[in-house]
């Protein structure tokens, strides 16, 4: 019996205490039959990388309210991929201003939702966007 | 059993403790791949070699909060660590959150520790179904100690035993009354007692409940009396911290005791009765149950029913002696 699960894990980088956010997001994508894996707040670059990789994700959301964004979401992409773990989609939210929207497609994020972003929509976009992996 | 070259290649990367293809496999595992059951084949002859603990108690007992502070313990002795975080499926939706990592994270970047989250995925008795084989994957990646977490349990979840060889079982102060301590099921299973949150009312009844429980066993298998051990509170590091030695130090007691008294072959050799057990059902109910959905006759068979042109036992001695000859 063959049942490929998507398994996500929403994760807050960097001195941000605001979760409740993450923890919407985090019901949503079980709501949706994800296996969400949450970290909490206040994780370093190289924590979340490293949970990543022994949890075994397909993609993780990253939530970030404290404008850190612009050093913390490429950091995550090139801790992956140091470890040969590229495969993984990074995906980010929060209070994020246009302009750097550039900046961090660049860096490899795959998608981005700020406030007003609507649940169902980031759950499309993940149903559409990842396949678990073989 | 002949080898893939594929195949080796995995067995040398989870032997050298490659975090990624062991977490991969435990995922092929819980997906239930069948590439995932032949690599078992390959790695089984090298497992037997970790202390494998379970962790089990009411939601909220403190389970993941304890498994973190162990972590730190065991590291200290310079043991490698691996840890299967259970959490529960949504019957639902067949999502999960599974949070109890949250507690551990300080430790998510030391090689010598990994942490895995795993969801029930519909197995009753508190872990899922991939639990056994994924003590296997730690096992031989040479982790030395393994903590299994089960989800919060009631008073029947007491698979843990089944793949554990020291089981604690974790109680807060409050939670009943004394019938509650001489009840079967949960209360049965402990090699280790840890009355968590001790700083809290209703410590002392708890604890002279538990010690008259544990007075009325005439006789404990291999003279082990399960110790009763007070751990207070996490915030309160200097107390928290020796309670915990005294933890680890029982951790340790017991894992002797199974040795020197030949416990440890009965309790290993009630795992291989689950797995032989499991890896039955798996090889001849699941093909049947296959093959009776695709071909349609499942819903035939429900239909009769249904009408009460038959009963469940009849059909499924008419199924049983088509397919078992």
């Amino acid at each position: 019996m063959t049942d490929r699960k998507i398994r996500i894990m929403v994760a807050k980088p960097g001195l941000d205490g605001h979760d409740r956010g993450a923890r919407v997001l985090a019901r949503a994508f079980r709501d949706a039959g994800f296996e969400v894996i949450y970290t909490g707040c206040h994780q370093s670059p190289e924590q979340i990388a490293a949970a990543a990789i022994q949890e075994d994700i397909d993609v993780v959301g990253l939530s970030c309210l404290s404008g850190a964004h612009r050093y913390l979401f490429p950091r995550i992409v090139e801790l992956l991929k140091e470890q040969g773990a590229d495969d993984i989609t990074v995906i980010g939210g929060g209070i994020i201003p246009e302009q750097d929207f550039p900046l961090l497609y660049e860096a490899g994020i795959k998608a981005i939702f700020t406030p007003g972003a609507k649940l169902d929509a980031i759950v499309d976009w993940i149903r559409t966007n990842i396949v678990p992996r073989n | 059993m002949t080898k893939t070259s594929a195949e080796k290649e995995q067995l040398r990367k989870i032997r050298a403790g490659d975090v990624r293809t062991a977490s991969r496999l435990i995922r092929n595992l819980e997906d239930g791949l069948p590439e995932a059951k032949s690599s078992i084949k390959h790695i089984f002859p090298h497992t037997g070699r970790a202390h494998v603990l379970g962790i089990t108690g009411s939601p909220g007992a403190g389970k993941s909060t304890l498994v973190d502070a162990l972590i730190a313990s065991f590291r200290k002795k310079e043991k490698t660590v691996g840890v299967l975080a259970v959490d529960p499926t949504s019957p639902f939706t067949g999502g999960a959150i599974l949070g109890d990592r949250i507690r551990m994270q300080r430790h998510a970047e030391d090689p010598g520790v990994f942490i895995r989250s795993l969801a029930t995925r519909g197995a009753l008795g508190g872990l899922a179904k991939a639990v056994g084989d994924a003590v296997h994957v730690m096992d031989v990646m040479g982790k030395e100690i393994i903590m299994v977490e089960t989800v919060g349990t009631g008073q029947q979840e007491v698979e843990i035993i089944n793949h554990s060889h020291t089981v604690i079982v974790v109680l807060v102060p409050g939670m009943g009354d004394e019938i509650q301590a001489i009840k079967a099921g949960i209360m049965e299973i402990a090699d280790i007692f840890v009355i968590n949150k001790a700083d809290r009312d209703g410590t002392a009844q708890l604890i002279s409940e538990l010690t008259a429980m544990l007075n009325m066993v005439p006789e404990f298998p291999g003279g082990w009396q399960p110790p009763v051990i007070r751990i207070g509170n996490v915030f309160d590091t200097g107390p928290f911290g020796e309670s915990l030695e005294e933890l680890a130090a029982a951790i340790g007691d017991h894992h002797r005791r199974l040795v020197e008294t030949g416990l440890l072959g009965d309790r290993m050799r009630r795992k291989a009765m689950v797995e032989i057990h499991e890896a039955l059902r798996d090889a001849i109910l699941e093909p049947i149950l296959k093959d009776l959905m695709k071909s349609g006759e499942m819903a035939d068979i429900a239909g009769r029913l249904l009408r009460k042109e038959s009963d469940p036992y009849t059909l499924a001695e008419e199924v049983a002696h088509r397919y078992l000859k």
